[in-house]
């Protein structure tokens, strides 16, 4: 590569020469082989001097498939959407120096939305690090805050343990991300392959299993609620498909109302009646009011984020918590709970069924009908009304008409998106009825990350309808990736809803910052069909609602990365909305905007 | 059934979600935490105070298992008890931490500092730092004509109060190691609180 990685070729060189013992394996392909031992079928990566030796086993061999991605930052987003499509952890291959401080964004967007993923950087030589060598970075400095554990190997017989347990740390307990830096010389070296099962040096595992005490507490309370709130979070996505079944079993056996978080939506049916829609800083007025009216809320692995929560203060004062979460740091971190429960939220959700069931529980049916009845009330509001229009395509209306199409559509469907209004809007409007559906970065908030994520979900299940409903602005943080869309030939289909605006910041602006529009509007936007074209995907575009259904209906066909630029109206804003540090009561729909006072900072 | 006990300690019967104003008090707390003694497991430690925005008063740090692989890190940190509470929780998901034990909660333990104070001072100023060093049983371990270096050890409270005492008798130059402490009796495990 560059003349400074040399000596590093050198040293391998002279330890090949030794006669080396039999069944030894060098530290690339170790580390191939850790990775096929961990059902790994494919990983997304770019290489780089410092991982060339395991580029060279990986094209030695055919049980890992490589997907090269466009930039490393498109290659973690792109694991993402893998890991969250499918359970299973997501890979990413990187070099040193540029490739891991690009791959950053993607760990720290892996972490905030527990996401488990291995990435496996490559390093200078050993003997080099420390002197500022070409493209040496601090990797295991700079990720140690946003990867859940990482480690430099400096030994290559240390090397197949640290990825197997790699691997067991990513998915255990709150998934998340795991880095491995490995320098070259610890490539090239040989040394011996171990187990995934000899490689436990942490003795890492967390409590998944509730305490049936505590379960018990919280059933009865459940039991004698009034006005009851399941509030439920991507801790039952992360449980796996069979905590949504006892979700959904629960809730029917109460009869209580549910509501989750961005990261929840599909573990629990949209189209069901108890269904109340997302929470939150864009959710629905009928869910913030029973978040904040409740006597009894249920939460069920999520973690009372400031999104969700509002003014702390004053969140849901009258009501008495329980909280689920397998992660006991984020129990009483933000809101103070009557019942904490540590564990996995599909075994504590089965336990509470077996509880409920036992004890021959009933919820308070008089109450409960009385707090149906005042939750009709709230739903009359129609919060997510918006103005139509004949002329001009309003977002919420081409969301419409996409979920109507997506329900003649008989294929398996996931929805990413990137960040923005377009992304609150997709939450507000498409309906998400199963779990492991729904790609979008939620703690983080990354724009670019829907792209690559539904490039991820693509690779991992080729027959499904991949759709990543974006903005102008973000598309083009990964727009890179459409190349990898047409590489291996997997039919995205990019959704944008181009505003020409970045919408999300323009509204905040609007409403909070005296209508100075700063810095948010994009001028010079590309020609988005011809450049889906140049790229050698596909592109449409609709300017008129009249066009919107040709449109869609065309885009559901194509067989290559497709992008439609749906023209939309670019002053509509994304309602309702909580105004940060405001209550869930304080909520403004979008009526009362007019009337907002818009000094307010 | 009596459920009580699997709750939250909450105030009026009713869990109450803003701090009150009992929960707004600052308390010290000292943590014992062990540690796979591998490279990075300090950085990510502090790393955790300071990403988080915890104080740190004191630490101190050394391997203390050799064959175990393990280290002991001593902090003494301050925060509202929610705060605390959190850092210990922070501080036991961390997957290289083995265990954190709040010795201030479990109760009672020993804890010492050890501080090398240095005075320059001669004649009555001398003779005076002599005698208050003698008093809090503190060693002379240097001396030239006209400077001592004292060597300290007692709670972070003694070890204050000699230094501040030393300060109009010519305190030069201070060295203190941070806090270690260890639960008293006869325990012989480590227990997992
Ligand atoms: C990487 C990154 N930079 C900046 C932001 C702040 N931000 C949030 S939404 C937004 C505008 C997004 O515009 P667009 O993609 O057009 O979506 P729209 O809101 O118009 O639907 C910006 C800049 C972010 N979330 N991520
Ligand atoms: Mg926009």
């Amino acid at each position: 590569m560059t003349p400074k990685n040399a000596p590093g070729l050198k040293t391998v060189e002279a330890d090949k020469s030794k006669a080396a013992p039999a069944k030894k394996m060098t530290g690339a392909e170790i580390v191939l082989r850790a990775l096929a031992d961990q059902g790994v079928e494919v990983m997304f990566g770019y290489p780089g001097g410092a991982v060339l030796p395991i580029y060279d086993a990986l094209f030695q061999q055919d049980k890992v498939r490589h997907v090269l991605c466009r930039h490393e930052q498109g290659a973690a987003h792109a694991a993402e959407g893998y890991a969250r499509s499918t359970g299973k952890v997501g890979v990413i291959l990187v070099t040193s120096g540029p490739g891991a401080t690009n791959a950053v964004t993607g760990l720290t967007d892996a972490l905030m939305d527990s996401i488990p993923l291995v990435c496996i950087t490559g390093q200078v030589p050993t003997f080099l690090i420390g002197t500022d060598a070409f493209q040496e970075a601090d990797t295991t400095g700079i990720t140690r805050p946003c990867t859940k554990h990482n480690t430099l190997v400096k030994d290559v017989n240390d090397l197949a343990g640290a990825i197997h347990e790699a691997f067991h740390v990513a998915r255990s307990g709150r998934p998340g991300p795991v880095l491995i830096d490995i320098p070259k010389d610890i490539q090239f070296a040989e040394g011996k392959y171990k187990e995934a099962a000899d490689s436990m040096a942490h003795a890492y595992f967390p409590k998944t299993d509730p305490d049936m005490d505590a379960i018990e507490a919280a059933v009865e309370l459940m039991a004698g609620a009034k006005k009851p709130v399941f509030y439920t979070g991507g801790g039952i996505i992360n449980a796996g498909p069979a905590a949504s079944k006892a979700l959904r079993e629960l809730a029917a056996l109460t009869g209580f109302p549910v509501t989750s978080t961005l990261m929840g939506l599909g573990a629990y049916p949209a189209s069901d009646k108890q269904w109340l829609g997302m929470l939150g800083m864009h959710g629905t007025f009928e869910a913030n009011w029973a978040m904040h009216d409740c006597d009894v809320m249920i939460n069920i692995g999520a973690r009372f984020d400031d999104r969700i929560t509002g003014r702390t203060d004053k969140f849901s004062p009258h009501s008495q918590k329980i909280h689920v979460d397998i992660d006991p740091s984020s129990i009483n971190k933000n809101i103070r709970v009557d019942i904490p429960i540590v564990g996995d939220a599909g075994k504590a959700l089965e336990a509470m069924i077996a509880v409920w069931k036992k004890r021959g529980f009933r919820a308070d049916q008089e109450a409960l009908s009385q707090w149906w009845k005042q939750i009709e009330k709230w739903r009359d509001k129609k919060c997510l009304a918006y103005q139509g229009s004949d002329s001009i395509i309003k977002p919420q209306y081409a969301l419409e008409r996409l979920r109507a199409h997506l329900a003649k559509d008989k294929r398996k469907q996931f929805i990413s998106t990137e960040v923005g209004q377009h992304q609150m809007w997709a939450a507000q409007f498409l309906p998400f009825n199963d779990p492991n559906r729904w790609l979008t970065s939620g703690g983080l908030g990354t724009m670019g990350y829907g792209l690559p994520a539904a490039i991820g979900a693509q690779v991992a299940h080729p027959d499904a309808l991949c759709i990543d409903v974006a903005g102008e602005a973000s598309i083009l943080m990964n727009i890179q990736e459409m190349s990898t869309a047409v590489q291996y030939r997997l039919p995205v289909k990019i959704f944008i809803l181009n505003n020409q605006w970045m919408g999300m910041v323009r509204q905040w602006q609007e409403l909070l910052h005296g209508e100075r529009y700063s810095e948010s509007y994009t001028d010079s936007l590309p020609d988005f069909v011809k450049l889906a074209e140049a790229y050698g995907g596909i592109g449409l575009r609709a300017e008129t609602p009249a066009e919107l259904d040709g449109v869609i209906e065309q885009m559901l066909k194509t067989d290559k990365v497709t992008i439609v630029d749906v023209r939309v109206d670019q002053r509509e804003n994304c309602f309702p909305m909580i105004p940060s540090g405001k209550a869930h009561n304080e909520m403004i729909l979008a009526p009362d905007a007019s009337q907002f006072d818009k000094k307010l900072v | 059934m009596n459920t009580s006990a699997y709750r939250t300690k909450s105030r009026r019967g009713q869990s109450v979600y803003a701090p009150g104003p009992g929960e707004e008090n600052i308390e010290s707390h000292t943590l014992a935490i062990l540690v796979r003694n591998e490279p990075g497991v300090l950085a990510r430690v502090i790393g955790l105070f300071s990403g988080r925005g915890y104080n740190i008063d004191s630490l101190s740090v050394a391997e203390t298992d050799h064959a175990g692989h393990l280290s002991r890190i001593t902090v003494v940190c301050s925060g509202t008890l929610a705060v605390i509470e959190q850092i210990k929780a922070q501080l036991e998901r961390t997957v290289v931490v083995q265990e954190v034990k709040d010795l201030t909660v479990t109760g009672p333990y020993v804890d010492r500092e050890l501080g090398l104070v240095r005075v320059v001072g001669q004649g009555e100023k001398r003779i005076e730092a002599l005698q208050i060093a003698e008093s809090f049983r503190a060693r002379v371990v240097d001396s030239t004509l006209d400077s001592f270096i004292f060597e300290i050890t007692g709670t972070a409270e003694k070890v204050n109060a000699f230094i501040d005492l030393m300060v109009p008798l010519g305190l030069a130059e201070v060295s203190r190691t941070g806090t270690a402490a260890l639960a008293r009796g006869g325990i012989t495990e480590r227990i997992k609180e």
